[in-house]
């Protein structure tokens, strides 16, 4: 026992470690704090991104008033307790309604005592449609080619698929003749228009000419309003929960769900057909419904193209700044400005870039290459450039604060060696100085990617729309429009949550958008650390 | 071994010729008149306590002193007659005749076949056929073929350190320069590959002039031909290696290299 003692108070390691302890809970327990807070955040939009595409049972209510009775259909969506003037508590449901076209408000709340039954019956529906959004129903006939089938009859949903189907394909050429060859016949007339204006065309040709896109004009509208008549004949019929006729004609019906009937598989496989509409398709019903692709396509086009941008200014004056500037009081006050910058408020970048991109240099070019378009605009008005541009700027201190370091971070004996073998100091830069620091150079391009990609003040002022017509990159010639305005995931919440005129409904939308931008720039940044890692890899180990 | 055959049989006793030179590194002055001879194609050795200037001294050998703000000398330097401070010369020409190799070896972020021809890439020569005969005699020359010639497009770094440091000799000799600078080769090293290195400068003695500074009396009697031991900034004796070791004239000299002061 004594000998025992004697070995292990000289070391009394127990006390010292102890006292460091403290600290170690104290930095730990911050670590959890903010992972906990970040973790949370994400779980939370994560679960509600992904519920708003299950399809739930559709509930049919039953709600005795003191003096009326009502039915109704929906899905629960939440609950509140409600103090009335008497100061009792009122437990509420809130229930979504659909079906705007008969009942002004697509939510609703109903005093929990008061709702005497609820049922799933099996024979609901759930029905979208490109116009008044989503309705529940019970459907009743289909008309089609003259025929009428009612429901209950075995062919009933057969025949709905086969006009369904029908109807998305005319749907499509439809668009492709609005889109594309009325587009194209609207843009020669223009340009025509100014041919003739600035006299490169003769007055007569220039007549025959649009003779002949009018006729074009007339011959395709009138192909689109035949189109338009044949779809009128194939309709939907069904009634409310309440017994009101319902009309769905195929024009504007998208498809249905029997959500009460389905099995699991079916609602899994249907929520994954939401989940793919939501990220191939264009908005409907001011943005509530519908998909987001032209946002996506508008934020991911704009991160690259501002990382394109920024990322060779920012290494180039990075470069400058470590390699060639003397280093004195000058060079420290640009470092210091150059920091500050990343402090300045984003919508402060935004005012800049709309004075400066979009009507100093905008302006300027149209003057001097689309004079022939004035006063109509060309690049003279916020556009997916400018707003690069702009996010370009605001993240160039990111780029060369984090080059600069990785430039530091070469050690001497390297360049000391590339200069000793009779390289010259842009030599030894370019081949040594330049490869040892992309990683270091990556890991600025990936924080600023992540900046940029999740910046919306500034581009309200320099691009971003909440429904753009057309992307910035598509099939028509020159098939990369710069100067067009673009949609933006991150303005798209911000308009859901905060400009639609139905806040409730858009609420499971801006959920989803914002698991959407989350997953966006989580994959832009894993991408660039892919790259990265493949450059480390390829030096592995390195010694020093 | 036909360049052998082409140059003059007759070697310059006074290849570099360091005359009267004086270095300043802004107001501290690092070395004080130092003159000495160093002949071609031979090994000669800085030897001295930290501090003395042995470095210095080298690293004005190929203007590598020049990256640092506020030095000035005075007194020249000539390689076969040429000064290293005539306005005519390029600095980079210069350091193309005068290899270096480093104290920590420091291989490129690239393949030991890159880091080999670098010297030649920086002179824009790139046919295939010169930078693969290139890798191939300069890894030879450094003993490392054999260990490498497998995994030539390998990074670097993968290396042990002695191979690095072999490396690193292979690429300084790479682009044939008539000057080979090595500023405490083996001090990183454990005690095998010192032994290859050293190997590896007698080896070398026969193509390159050969200056050497290191902290290692047992490397400086085992490699060099002459011995320079400096201290203070000042050359307190110059001449044979066997002379400074067993007979050396000045009494710092006997000091140091009996290990009464360092």
């Amino acid at each position: 026992m004594s000998e025992k003692s004697t070995i292990s108070q000289p070391f009394a390691t127990t006390g010292r470690s102890r006292k460091g302890e403290p600290w170690v809970w104290l930095t730990a327990a911050g670590l959890t704090f903010g992972v906990l807070m970040a973790l949370g955040l994400f779980i939370l939009i994560c679960v509600k991104g992904v519920a708003s595409f299950w399809p739930q049972r559709i509930e049919l209510l039953e709600i005795k008033g003191d003096t009326t009775r009502q039915i109704a259909a929906g899905i629960p969506s939440q609950e509140r307790l409600r103090k009335d003037a008497q100061g009792v508590e009122h437990e509420e449901l809130q229930f979504f309604h659909g079906n705007r076209d008969l009942q002004a408000e697509a939510f609703r709340y109903y005093d929990r005592s008061q709702i005497v039954r609820s049922t799933q019956p099996q024979e609901m529906w759930w029905v979208e449609r490109s116009e008044n959004g989503t309705a529940f129903i019970f459907p009743k006939q289909v008309e089609s080619d003259g025929k009428t089938i009612q429901a209950g009859d075995p062919a009933f949903e057969p025949t709905l698929d086969r006009v369904l189907k029908k109807g998305r394909e005319v749907r499509s050429r439809l668009r492709q003749i609005e889109r594309k060859e009325i587009g194209a016949i609207s843009r020669e007339m223009e340009a025509l228009n100014r041919a003739e204006r600035s006299r490169e065309v003769a007055p007569g040709l220039a007549a025959e000419r649009r003779a002949t896109l009018q006729q074009e004009f007339e011959r395709l509208q009138k192909e689109t309003a035949e189109m338009r008549a044949e779809l009128a004949k194939s309709r939907l019929l069904g009634s409310s929960a309440d017994g009101r006729e319902m009309v769905f004609p195929v024009e504007t019906l998208l498809n249905y769900f029997p959500s009460n009937r389905a099995g699991f598989f079916e609602r899994v496989a249907e929520m994954v057909r939401r989940m793919s509409n939501f990220l191939t398709e264009d908005p409907r019903q001011a943005n509530t419904e519908g998909g987001v692709f032209p946002a996506i396509f508008g934020t991911v086009i704009m991160t690259l193209v501002m990382s394109l941008m920024v990322t060779p200014f920012g290494v180039i004056a990075a470069i400058y700044l470590r390699e060639y500037a003397t280093q004195g009081m000058l060079v420290q006050l640009v470092r210091i400005c150059v920091n500050n910058l990343a402090g300045v408020p984003s919508i402060v970048f935004g005012v800049f870039g709309l004075a400066f991109f979009v009507y100093f240099v905008g302006g300027g070019l149209d003057q001097w290459l689309f004079a022939d378009k004035l006063p109509t605009p060309t690049y003279g008005t916020p556009g997916i450039l400018w707003a690069s541009l702009t996010l370009a700027l605001l993240t160039l201190p990111v780029i060369i604060v984090a080059t600069e370091e990785a430039l530091s971070a070469v050690p001497r004996g390297v360049r000391e060696a590339a200069l000793a073998c009779g390289a010259s100091k842009w030599q030894m830069i370019q081949r040594v100085v330049l490869p040892a620091s992309m990683p270091g150079i990556l890991t600025g391009v990936i924080l600023a990617m992540a900046r940029g990609a999740g910046e919306v003040a500034p581009l309200m002022l320099v691009g971003v729309v909440k429904l753009a017509p057309s992307l910035p990159v598509d099939g028509i010639a020159p098939f990369i429009h710069p100067e067009r305005k673009f949609m933006h995931l991150g303005f798209h919440i911000y308009d859901l949550g905060f400009q639609s005129p139905d806040a409730e409904a858009a609420k499971p939308a801006v959920f989803a958008t914002a698991m959407l931008l989350i997953i966006i720039v989580v994959a832009l940044n894993l991408t660039a650390i892919l790259i990265r890692n493949r450059l480390k890899k390829r030096f592995a180990v390195s010694s020093f | 071994m036909e360049d052998d055959l082409t140059k003059p049989i007759a070697l310059m006793n006074d290849f570099i010729k360091v005359d009267h030179f004086n270095f300043f590194y802004g107001e501290k002055q690092a070395i004080h008149e130092i003159s000495m001879d160093i002949p071609e194609r031979q090994i000669t050795a800085l030897i001295g306590p930290s501090g003395c200037g042995k470095s210095t001294l080298l690293r004005n050998l190929n203007r590598m002193n020049d990256l640092i703000n506020g030095v000035h000398h005075s007194g020249d330097i000539r390689i076969a007659g040429t000064s290293l401070y005539d306005p005519k010369v390029e600095v980079i020409s210069l350091r193309k005749r005068v290899g270096m190799v480093f104290q920590k070896y420091n291989p490129f972020a690239k393949s030991i076949y890159e880091n080999v021809i670098f010297s030649l890439r920086v002179a824009g020569r790139s046919r295939r056929k010169e930078l693969d005969e290139t890798v191939e005699r300069a890894l030879q020359s450094a003993a490392l073929w054999d260990e490498v010639k497998d995994r030539l497009h390998e990074s670097a770094f993968g290396l042990s350190g002695g191979q690095q440091q072999r490396l690193c000799i292979a690429r300084a000799i790479a682009n044939q320069p008539e000057i080979l600078l090595m500023d405490e080769p083996c001090a990183a090293l454990d005690p095998l590959a010192t032994l290859k290195i050293e190997e590896l400068i007698l080896t070398l003695k026969k193509q390159f002039t050969i200056v050497i500074v290191t902290h290692n009396m047992m490397q400086a009697t085992r490699c060099s031909d002459r011995t320079a031991f400096l201290y203070m900034g000042r050359l307190i004796e110059y001449g044979e290696t066997m002379q400074i070791f067993e007979r050396p004239k000045e009494t710092q000299t006997e000091a140091y290299i009996s290990g009464r002061f360092s």
